[in-house]
């Protein structure tokens, strides 16, 4: 019986939580109060960890609660819970799309999307900058992240050689230093 | 046309590298998705992100599942997703079940501030690219700033930004606002 309540939990969370990322916390922190679960401090480790392995993080949380809730087939099942709306609404949009993309007014709302969708990212580049390159404890600048930030923007944008690397060499390269010269 | 194994094999190595929310990916996307496939355009890519900021779920599976819809039909959407969140399955449920404190490492933590420089650098420069295909002209520039400006400024949902922006492209294809929209 809990696997089909984990699905339907899982479910709903992929139904309403708009937007990505940690957009599944709230009802996640709602879900951990009605179902027992897990407690709101195991919901907090699940975020830690969710943040700091690879993958989305809300396909990592879903995995998490439900490894917590039910093991391995707890796990799997509340994946596949957040991931089946998502899949069917945009099943239907992309139909959608193909059958109007020479529609003009869907060619004019694209023609305002785009800019704004970048214009998101770059907003959210900002807020991942403040918190790779500020300090937790000074609030002041973090000195060796802004060098690494800085050779990292040569490597990648000014030197031919390097350019075309693979972003994950870059990542790979970034946690060694981190591990070497950052303190923790 | 993508065979199903390439599908699930893509969004899996996509899923592997990724570390954080849905922007995180953007880069990873661009290398494997536009560049290495062919699958989709930078463009496509900026849209997909939109659509994803205002449809349920987590946005890395909306552009999984629209990229493979595009790919292979509806089942080619299922697979990229599923392929999208193997790895994550895999990695949470045997460190849920391995050691609950693997946030607290501290070679784990030092590792993680470096790798979120590396996704900043990564971002922005995903954004640049971008930035060819979204700012053509003023009016793609104005909704590009007012965006980026109010989403880094104010703690709106990214949802209305894109509801915003669809509605003003619905609004200058309207008669009269053909006129005005001329600029672009």
């Amino acid at each position: 019986m809990i696997f089909l309540r984990l699905f339907w939990e899982f479910f709903k969370t992929g139904l309403f939580a708009v937007g990505g990322g940690l957009a599944t916390l709230p009802f996640l922190s709602r879900m951990a109060a009605d179902t027992g679960w897990f407690t709101q401090g195991q919901l907090a480790d699940m975020v830690a960890v969710s943040e700091s392995t690879p993958g989305p993080i809300g396909i990592n949380m879903a995995t998490y609660v439900g490894y917590t809730a039910g093991g391995i087939p707890g796990a799997l099942i509340a994946t596949l819970g957040l991931v089946t709306p998502s899949i069917a609404v945009i099943l239907v949009i992309a139909v959608f799309l193909k059958n109007f993309q020479d529609n003009r007014y869907v060619r004019s709302v694209f023609g305002c999307l785009r800019p704004a969708s970048t214009g998101l990212i770059a907003a959210s580049g900002l807020s991942v900058a403040a918190s790779a390159l500020l300090s937790t404890q000074t609030g002041g600048v973090n000195g060796k992240a802004v060098v690494l930030a800085a050779v990292l923007l040569l490597l990648t944008r000014v030197f031919p050689r390097t350019k075309k690397w693979h972003p994950i060499v870059w990542i790979g390269c970034s946690a060694a230093a981190g591990i070497l010269f950052f303190s923790a | 046309m993508a065979g199903y194994w390439e599908l699930f094999r893509t969004f899996a190595k996509v899923g592997v590298m990724t570390f954080g929310g849905g922007y995180a990916m953007l880069p990873i996307l661009q290398r494997e998705v536009v560049e290495n496939k062919g699958w989709a355009t930078d463009g496509e890519l900026a849209d997909y992100f939109a659509v994803g900021q205002c449809t349920p779920g987590v946005i890395a599976v909306n552009t999984a599942t629209f990229i493979g819809y595009k790919e292979r039909g509806v089942s080619g959407g299922i697979v990229a997703t599923l392929g999208l969140v193997a790895p994550s399955f895999v990695i949470i449920s045997v460190l849920a079940g391995l050691i609950t404190n693997f946030s607290d490492l501290e070679v784990v933590r030092k590792a993680f501030a470096g790798i979120r420089v590396c996704v900043c650098v990564l971002i922005f420069n995903a954004v640049c690219r971008l930035w060819k295909d979204a700012v053509t002209g003023k009016r793609s520039l104005a909704i590009f700033l007012a965006a980026a400006g109010l989403a880094a400024g104010t703690s709106l949902s990214p949802t209305w930004f894109v509801l915003a922006a669809g509605a003003l492209g619905v609004l200058l294809e309207l008669p009269g606002g053909r006129e005005r929209g001329k600029s672009k």
